[in-house]
């Protein structure tokens, strides 16, 4: 696969997204404290992580939440097949939708998976969850052949992207 | 968690800037110094309310790529495969689901070619088969909860 050469990182830039990925350090100043880690000015490590950003190598610097531990215990993908021709103008409305976290078009794998738009749902209750996909399935209409709800039961890792260590 | 707490989740969900001292805003809104601010995020962290703090990467950026995979792995094996598959720091997330398919994990790989030899290697190591789902378009990524 042809990457564009601009996308890699270089080493300075590698060696701040190594000593950042598990979290930023929980200091007054934490680029200070990255800068020290690595050796680097203060000053290039917050250019650099600025320009990561808008890069979109960063996308943001930010808390993410334990949907679980806040009391959005009930987390549904749901899945749907939903006709080619009508993906493209309905995908970002479900997208839209206040309660849906995550929402892509995935490929079909025939024989094996025929569901081709995924929605994210979290709520406080299955019920609520549910109330959700049936608002899915009200936007979608006859444009939506099947759908499923996977709930999940068990975080079994959430660490987010790791780099590995050169 | 006290209001304070509940204030700092919603806030930070939204992000912070990239300066010397990118509490001092977030803190000063909530009334509270730096050092109570970072001690509370800490805390949160600590209690697993919250799970990282800090840059959101998204390797596509840097020239890499995410996928969703997800296998049907059978019940007795499921702590085994777990173990496996977690094992590969490519795997970024990991979540057992209620389906035949009751295995979903998130590939995040700094080049894009290392997804397939990712995926061959958890196919080997396993013995599941990967149905291997990359995202084709996004339609949605600004969700944040409210508590």
């Amino acid at each position: 696969m042809n990457v564009p050469v601009d996308a890699r990182l270089d080493p300075t830039d590698r060696a701040i997204v190594l000593a950042t990925q598990a979290g930023l350090p929980l200091v007054a100043e934490p680029y200070h404290a990255v800068a020290r880690a690595i050796g680097v000015p203060p000053e290039e490590v917050m250019t650099r992580v600025e320009r990561m950003r808008a890069r979109g190598v960063i996308r943001r610097i930010a808390a993410v939440p334990n949907h679980y531990a806040l009391g959005y215990r009930a987390n549904g993908m749901s899945v749907w097949d939903v006709a080619d021709d009508r993906i493209g103008a309905l995908g970002p409305r479900v997208g839209g939708l206040a309660f849906v976290s995550h929402c892509y078009r995935r490929p079909r794998v025939p024989g094996r998976w025929r569901y081709n738009l995924f929605a994210m749902v979290h709520g406080a209750s299955r019920d609520d969850v549910e109330a959700h996909v049936r608002e899915i399935a009200a936007l979608l209409g006859e444009a939506a052949r099947a759908h499923e709800v996977l709930y999940s039961k068990r975080i079994l890792k959430k660490t987010g992207m790791r780099l590995r260590a050169k | 968690m006290d209001d304070v707490d509940r204030a700092l989740v919603n806030r930070l969900q939204r992000g912070i800037d990239v300066c010397g001292r990118p509490f001092a805003p977030v803190a000063a809104a909530l009334g509270i110094g730096e050092s109570e601010l970072v001690s509370r995020v800490a805390r949160l962290l600590g209690e697993g309310r919250l799970s990282r703090f800090g840059p959101m990467y998204d390797v596509a950026g840097m020239g890499g790529a995410f996928t969703l995979a997800a296998m049907s792995v059978p019940e007795a094996e499921f702590e085994r495969v777990a173990a496996l598959v977690n094992a590969h720091p490519e795997v970024a997330h990991n979540y057992e689901r209620e389906h035949a398919l009751n295995m979903w994990f998130v590939l995040a790989c700094e080049c894009a070619d290392d997804i397939g030899r990712t995926i061959a290697d958890i196919e080997r190591e396993t013995g599941c088969a990967v149905l291997d789902l990359p995202k084709l378009e996004e339609y949605h990524l600004d969700f944040r909860i409210e508590v």
